[in-house]
């Protein structure tokens, strides 16, 4: 069978089940098809071949028992920030470059619980802190729909990937829109859960209060299985809910007739796209023509002070998580002195990148005595507003609709040395971090070549209506079946 | 708002954060550029507001304090730059 490397989880799995194919032979085909294009688009940081193949001889094995579940013998990409025990957890930082985690994240347990195979582990910004992927201390990913292009960040290297079908599905991490924003600039879908919905024990920490794990596919119905899966409380982690997660599937099956859409008014921002601003439009009016009800005039007033909010509440808990990498217990250690203040010092200057000491400096500021309550109290008020601004509009709408980011795929180096230009990409995706309610991206349209993605955002714990009018809209238009071809 | 080299130096000893003073220059400036995108805030009433620290109302959670497996010894060391038996061996922090 040709072409194994382009099948969706859903199809895989039928073959699977069906016996057509073996895990072997599909991940076989995945990583053949992964060395031909990786050295264009650089999307793994690291490649895990054998423990591919031994994964998926183990689930042939449950196969063979008759013990098949939706991701058995499926080959996945993890982001570099989830902890794989056994395997090098970089963070894309020089800082864990020869980390290799004693336990797995509670996501990857989950996984191995269903005889997942593990592909490899995707570039990223460092320590998940960029929208470019530019920042990773490693290598420069590429957008596989143009490869003179970014292909968004954080998670750029899970989102080219699948892109590019160098796994079946991914999973990546999102703080400010790290999922979404490279789902949209790479022509995918990216689903951020609702905070709580998913662990995060063993997610390496960039702002605990707004970092989720969710799932990076090639169709909405993937999207759904793999957050089936992942999903759920977690005794190690007390901040996700004791809450039954709905059978996701079966929100594919509803139409969307009656179910109120608000659009935003102050997400068509200023300076976004006139391409990007007419592929929403259009894609609203067909979710408009599938019976949904649109309200062109929604508000969320508070918009305009999410992204300042933001870059103070995100760096803030980043200063605190990262003082952890002290060249103590494990990562690099600089040594060659003889006081433990320096080595201290010198460990972090040469273990992080620019953007992570920007915005460890930026929230040490904010947090510093004195200017406390004028940033990070001020933003947490400011937090209050915007998460009130949601608890209205939702009792309204069923779903806000909007775009992903204001642009398509930017030029790589275009924005590198202009932080506050960078910070503008996620300005639609940050928000909804904030208020902590789920959003997805899904493929809406091309412009120059490059995807454009919606945003659909949902009420906390609604991932389900989300799903349901994303599958819908996907099954309308077929966008997602477009493939990057690699010029 | 302008910081200057002298504030930056103190917010990276704060976060025992070493910067080279080219690093110092250009955090002094890129640091300033984000702090006035700031300023909006400033117009915000936010007197009598609750702060939100996360999103999702959660009360203190608590669980049986109930014994488990701890990682092996040797799987927590493997990562050490540095160790001495059982532990984990840094420079002297008390200096003579």
């Amino acid at each position: 069978m040709d072409n194994l490397h382009s099948l969706t989880v859903h199809d895989a799995h039928e073959l699977l089940k069906s016996k057509k194919i073996s895990s072997v032979e599909l991940t076989q085909a995945v990583l053949k098809h992964l060395h031909e294009v990786e050295d264009k688009v650089h999307a793994c940081v690291t490649v895990t071949d054998e423990q591919a193949i031994a994964d998926a001889q183990k689930a042939d094995l449950a196969i063979a028992r008759g013990e098949i579940r939706p991701l058995t013998g499926i080959p996945a990409l993890i982001k570099d920030v989830i902890c794989t025990r056994g395997i090098r957890t970089t963070c894309s930082s020089k800082m864990l470059e020869n980390f290799i985690p004693p336990y797995d994240a509670t996501v990857i347990d989950k996984l191995k619980d269903e005889n997942y195979v593990i592909i490899g582990k995707t570039n990223m910004d460092e320590f998940a802190m960029g929208s470019s992927t530019e920042n990773s201390a490693f290598f420069v990913t590429r957008n596989p729909w143009n490869l003179e292009c970014v292909p968004g960040g954080s998670s750029g290297g899970s989102a080219a990937g699948i892109a590019i079908d160098e796994a079946i599905y991914a999973l990546g991490s999102d703080t400010g829109g790290s999922i979404r924003q490279p789902a949209s600039f790479c022509g995918v879908v990216g689903l951020k859960p609702t905070y709580g919905r998913v662990s995060r024990y063993g997610l390496v920490a960039f702002a605990s209060s707004l970092d989720q794990i969710g799932p990076i596919t090639k169709d909405v119905t993937d999207c759904a299985l793999v957050l089936q899966v992942i999903a759920g409380h977690d005794i190690k982690d007390s901040t996700t809910v004791p809450l039954d997660v709905p059978d996701y599937t079966q929100a594919l099956k509803k139409d969307i007739k009656g179910i109120r859409i608000g659009v935003p008014k102050e997400y068509f921002v200023e300076g976004m796209q006139t391409e990007v601003r007419e592929i929403l439009e259009k894609a609203i009016y067909k979710l408009e023509g599938l019976g949904a009800e649109v309200d062109w005039h929604a508000s969320l007033p508070y918009t305009k002070y999410a992204l300042a909010a933001y870059y103070i509440l995100a760096p803030s808990e980043a200063s605190a998580n990262l003082a952890r990498y002290d060249g103590v217990k494990y990562g690099f250690s600089y040594r060659n002195t003889e006081s433990m203040w320096e080595a201290m010092e010198k460990t972090k200057q040469y273990g992080f990148g620019a953007e992570v000491k920007r915005r460890i400096m930026l929230g040490t500021y904010a947090l510093s005595a004195g200017y406390y309550d004028a940033y990070y109290l001020k933003a947490q008020k400011v937090r209050t507003l915007i998460k009130r601004d949601f608890e209205q509009a939702f009792q309204k709408y069923d779903i806000l609709a909007t775009p992903t980011s204001p642009t398509t795929a930017f030029k790589i180096g275009e924005k590198v040395d202009n932080p506050v230009a960078m910070y503008l990409s996620d300005v639609c995706t940050l928000p909804i971090n904030i208020a902590g309610v789920p959003a997805i991206s899904i493929p809406a349209g091309f412009t120059g070549g490059l995807p454009v993605g919606m945003q659909l955002i949902g009420k906390h714990f609604a991932e389900d209506m989300l799903l349901q009018v994303a599958y819908n809209f996907e099954q309308a238009t077929l966008w997602h079946k477009n493939k990057p071809s690699l010029k | 708002m302008r910081l200057s080299a002298e504030e930056v130096r103190h917010i990276a000893l704060l976060a025992r954060l070493g910067l080279s003073e080219e690093e110092v220059e250009k955090f002094r400036n890129q640091l300033s550029n984000i702090l006035e995108n700031m300023v909006i805030l400033a117009e915000l009433d936010t007197a009598g507001l609750p702060p939100t620290s996360q999103s999702i109302a959660m009360e203190n959670i608590y669980r049986q304090d109930e014994p488990q497996p701890s990682l092996p010894v040797e799987d927590v060391l493997a990562n050490a730059p540095d160790r001495e038996e059982n532990y984990f061996k840094v420079n002297a922090v008390l200096e003579q």
